[in-house]
């Protein structure tokens, strides 16, 4: 019962990990990326806490901590920039 | 046992709508629309899968780390896709074509990268063309 709970929140989380790389890969302009790279890092965090959770470790919440703040500045980053480029 | 089905709930949940945020992320027609996907429901799914974490371990020091992670979140994803968002305005990334209104649209000065009041004049508002033009089916299915 809590394998195939576990697995259905891996599927999901991994599914939209999935199509965040596509639009990494594929996204029409430099916008498109940056924003799916935000989103990927987001849904690491995802992982992160699920696997907190599954292997009650909440020594891992840490590292979601600095996720969420690096991917914060890494967006607000490359903001600026395509924001001075032109 | 109720915990249990509430931190089930809550994280399934939550992995639910960071699904439906990669999803947004690949389907939406343009920029906008997608940026409106990852901040919004990805900001909701990691909301919700934190407090499944602080409702499971209900220790009081992991508890207040993961609630101060959510009100973190809630703090910097709008501030980063507006950031994002007024950059990729400026640097000309087209709108979906089936767009409505567009309110910035002759008040942007692009030389000086400001906002103005009135309106410009057209000579100065730059031209954009709109993204994935309707082909002859969805034209037809537009009218």
């Amino acid at each position: 019962m809590m394998e195939v709970f576990w697995n259905v929140i891996l599927v999901l989380l991994s599914t939209g990990l999935v199509g965040a790389f596509i639009r990494l890969a594929r996204g029409p302009h430099l916008p498109d990326r940056v924003i799916s790279l935000d989103l990927i890092s987001i849904l690491a965090m995802g992982f992160i806490v699920a696997y907190a959770v599954r292997f009650n470790q909440p020594a891992f919440l840490d590292v979601a901590i600095i996720l969420a703040i690096i991917s914060f500045l890494g967006t607000v980053a490359f903001a600026y920039y395509l924001e001075r480029r032109i | 046992m109720l915990r249990e089905l509430l931190v089930m709930f809550l994280m399934l949940a939550g992995a639910f709508f960071m699904f439906l945020a990669g999803i947004g992320l690949l389907r939406m027609p343009d920029l906008f629309l997608r940026m409106s996907s990852t901040a919004k429901a990805g900001t909701l799914g990691a909301g919700l899968i934190l407090l499944g974490a602080a409702v499971h371990f209900n220790n009081f020091g992991v508890s207040t780390r993961s609630l101060a992670i959510i009100f973190f979140l809630l703090l910097t994803a709008p501030v980063a896709a507006h950031m994002i968002g007024r950059a990729a305005y400026f640097d000309g990334v087209p709108l979906w074509h089936g767009t409505v209104q567009d309110d910035l649209r002759g008040h942007y000065r692009s030389s000086t990268h400001t906002l103005e009041v009135e309106p410009l004049p057209e000579s100065e508002t730059p031209e954009i063309v709109a993204e994935g033009a309707p082909s002859e089916d969805e034209a037809e299915l537009d009218r």
